[in-house]
Order: structure tokens, then sequence, then C-alpha cells
């Protein structure tokens, strides 16, 4: 990691209808860093995402991809998201593709790529995640983490600066969780920028540069996981930690 | 066995009509695809005026019984358009095929709208424009899911074009009309024409079936075991 400032988020503002969801929110995202996003559910994380890459265009505020604004950008969007990965908590596979031509679909159609290339593209991404076996299986073949590792694999070939991950564990069970959270730290460990929104504490203490916890739509604290950890002054987070462990059990 | 004969020697002519009512069948069929699908788009998709033109069209062509449509375009609209001199071959088609593109339309509708919002955002999420998105993601789907719906446009399209026997479209029933007006032979012959509908309809029916097995996918819409 180095102190290039790939990502820039700046006060981001955004309501559905009388629901303000996000009350300005701030970050820079270093080249190679892991922010993992928590906090309770319907603070505005997953919302934050989708106003990173527009898919939910924010009210107010701006963000910046390498020194170029996302923000309105008008048509030019589009080349921006590719920049920008996203995984989804549902996966979002394209049902009548197999695993390989989910890959594909958008080297072929959005970067122009010719089909072999693609293809060997494609194979060389599903291989990162491990699924290079299952390349000509459907979607409704696969499992819930097999899934999703295709999604990874599906954002990973447009060669983004960034993937943001939208809860990408928490429609899976606790075994499939492990093998895409493995295929994540793997990510993180090459140097891959990430945002994660995650309930997985686990993954957030190991793999996370910083971790941002995420209150009533601003960000309430922010440090690195050590921090949160053992410094006595992030009171808000570690409330926010002991309730989900009571809750799990632990 | 008069009525074998009959039928031996008016075989030509018969065939004749099977070809014409094919060609009325095949010429809706396509238009009614050409215009049902951009307007079932244009309906999902579209801005407010786009979607009010097209719910007015459907509404018109749905609502009209198909002979009032058929003498409405032959005895008014196409004449009031300067294309009076239109064989009623190609106005019986128009006119079967602009209706079938309402009713197809809404199987298309349905069929798009019941793709989860979740591929298109995945698909704008990996720089797709929406027109892009639309072609690889939406449509290949939503013509899987609506192709056994659509299937069923195919007899009703098929039964419907005996209706252009009351422009004088030498069809099926036209045809084998002049036979029992020529024979007076009744009975037999409208069996027979009875029968070839059927066939028509069946064979149809099975092509559309085959295509349905063949570009199913595994655990996708009407591919599902």
């Amino acid at each position: 990691m180095n102190n290039d400032i790939v990502l820039r988020v700046e006060d981001i503002h955004k309501s559905f209808g009388d629901n303000e969801v996000l009350r300005g929110v701030s970050f820079d995202v270093r080249r190679g860093e892991t922010k993992v996003f928590i906090g309770p559910s319907g603070t505005g994380k997953s919302t934050l995402l989708r106003c990173i890459n527009q898919l939910t265009p924010p009210d107010r505020g701006r963000v910046w991809l390498d020194g170029e604004e996302v923000t309105n950008s008008g048509a030019r969007i589009n080349y921006f998201r590719q920049k920008i990965g996203m995984v989804f908590q549902n996966f979002f596979l394209f049902d009548h593709l197999t695993a390989l031509k989910n890959v594909e679909l958008a080297l072929l159609k959005v970067r122009g790529m010719g089909k072999a290339e693609a293809r060997e593209k494609a194979l060389n991404e599903l291989r990162q995640v491990g699924m290079e076996d299952w390349a000509d299986h459907y979607p409704a073949e696969l499992s819930g983490g097999q899934a999703q590792r295709v999604s990874i694999a599906r954002a990973l070939a447009m060669d983004p600066d960034v993937i943001l991950f939208d809860e990408p564990t928490s429609a899976l069970d606790p075994e499939l969780t492990r093998e895409v959270l493995e295929v994540m730290k793997k990510l993180a460990g090459e140097g891959m920028t990430m945002l994660v929104v995650t309930h997985e504490m686990g993954f957030a203490c190991s793999v996370a540069n910083e971790v941002l916890f995420m209150e009533n739509g601003v960000v309430a604290e922010q440090g690195t996981p050590d921090q949160l950890l053992h410094d006595p002054q992030y009171t808000r987070m570690k409330d926010f930690i002991g309730r989900i462990d009571s809750r799990l059990g632990d | 066995m008069d009525v074998l004969l009959i039928l031996i020697d008016w075989f030509p002519y018969l065939l004749s009509g099977i070809a014409t009512t094919l060609g009325l069948v095949l010429s809706a069929l396509g238009l009614g695809l050409l215009l049902g699908l951009p307007m079932a788009l244009g309906q999902v998709y579209g801005s407010r005026p786009v979607r009010w033109v097209i719910g007015i069209y459907v509404w018109f062509f749905r609502g009209l019984p198909i002979l009032v449509l058929l003498f409405l375009f032959w005895f008014g609209i196409f004449p009031m358009l300067g294309l009076g001199a239109l064989p009623a071959f190609a106005v019986g088609a128009v006119v079967l095929g602009l209706r079938g593109a309402a009713y197809q339309s809404q199987i298309f509708r349905g069929a798009v709208q019941s793709i989860g919002e979740g591929q298109m955002i995945a698909a704008r999420s990996l720089g797709m424009s929406r027109l892009t998105a639309i072609r690889s993601v939406i449509l290949p789907q939503a013509m899987r899911i609506a192709l056994p719906g659509w299937s069923n446009e195919y007899p009703n399209i098929l039964t419907d074009s005996a209706v252009c026997y009351a422009i004088g479209v030498a069809e099926l029933l036209t045809i084998t009309s002049r036979m029992v007006t020529q024979t007076h032979i009744t009975m037999p012959i409208y069996l027979a024409a009875a029968g070839i509908f059927i066939i028509l309809n069946y064979g149809g029916l099975k092509v559309l079936h085959g295509l349905e097995k063949r570009i199913a996918i595994p655990g996708f819409g009407s591919g599902a075991v």
C-alpha cells in the first residue's frame, strides 16, 4: 500500500423520501487498501457503495476516481463503472450464461475484446477464484459460495481500480462464507483495493487496514482493527460488536 | 368415394390455400414480433408519453373484434391512406400482425418485467449501457421466459386467419368454401378443412416446443425441470 489516493468520497448525502440515509460521508481510499464498513442495518452502508458507482446517484457530494470526478460524469459513468467493480449480496450472476460467459460478457460487449482473448482472460479470472473447473456450468448449478466467487471473477475481469463488496457473504452459510472470504483475503493480499460492507468481524479484523463504523448515516468512528480492539476510546463500535457477539452466543 | 376424388382433384388448389394460410400466419407472427418486442421494451423502459402511446395502441387492437378491425382497414383506413390497391392478402397479414403485436407486446412485457432488477444492476455495474444490458442480458432471458406464452400466438393467429375469408383472401377457408359451392358437398369438405387446420396447428406447436427445448438453460425459466 502506498499513499496514492485512488478513490475520494466527499460529503455524500442521500435521502429516500423523508428518510435521510446518508448525512455527509467522506473518506479517502489509498491504492491497495482494504476498508471495511460495519454498523447496524439501515445505516446506509450499502447505499454508500451504490452512491460511489452512481447506481444510486447521491443527492449531494462528490466522488473522485484517480483524480477524475465520477459524479456528474454523464455517459462517461460507463467508463468509471468498469474501473469500480461491484460484488453483490445476491451475486446477480447472469442466469442465462455459464460461469465463463458471465465473466466474458463485459469484456466482449464493453471492452470490445476479441473472442479468444476474452475467453483466455475470463478463464484466468476464474482460476484466480478457484472456479476454472466450473467454467461451463450455469448459475443455477452452482452453490452460493461458488456463484459469489464467479461474480468476484466477473468484477476482476474489468481490471478495476477498486472493488466494492456489498455484504458479499450475507446470503451464505458459514462454510460457504469461509470460501468466499478466503478469496477476498487473497485479493487483499495481492494488493487489490477493496471497500467491504460486512458483518464478518473476523474478516474485518484480519484484513482491513481501516474499519469504519457507520451509524445514522455518518461514519461515527473509524480506526485500525488494532485500535478498535484495544483502544478504549472506540466505545460505540465496541458496543456494536459486543451486541453482535452476544447475539451469536460467543 | 366421390369426396376423396374431389379432394384429389382440387388438391393443388387446396395446397395453394394452405400456402396462403401459412403465409398469412408467418407474416402476421413476424410483423407482430417486429412491433411487439420494441413495444414491450417501450412500455417497461420508455418515458411516460411513450408508455401512453403504446397503451392506447394495445387498448385499440385488443378492444375490437378481429372482423371489425379487418373491415375498418380494408374499407376505410388503407383506402384513406391511398393504399386501396393493396391486395387482400397484404391487408389481412398486416391487420393480423398489428393485432398480434398488441398481444405479443404484453407477453414480452410480462417476461421482461419478470427478470429480477439485479440483472440490470449487475450489467450496469460492469459499465454496460442500458441498451447493451437490455440486448445482452435482459432480452436473452426474457425471450426464453416468453416463448411458452408466445407459442400460444401461433394457434391464435392460425385460427384467426380464417376471417380473411371475409375480404376474399384465397386462404384455406375461402378455397374450401368455393369447393363447397361448386360441388354441393358440405360436411366432408369442411371436415377436411378442419382436419388441415388441426394438422397445421399440431405441426407448428411441435416446432415451437422443440425450439423451447433447444434454447432451455439448466435451472432457468421454462427450462426448469
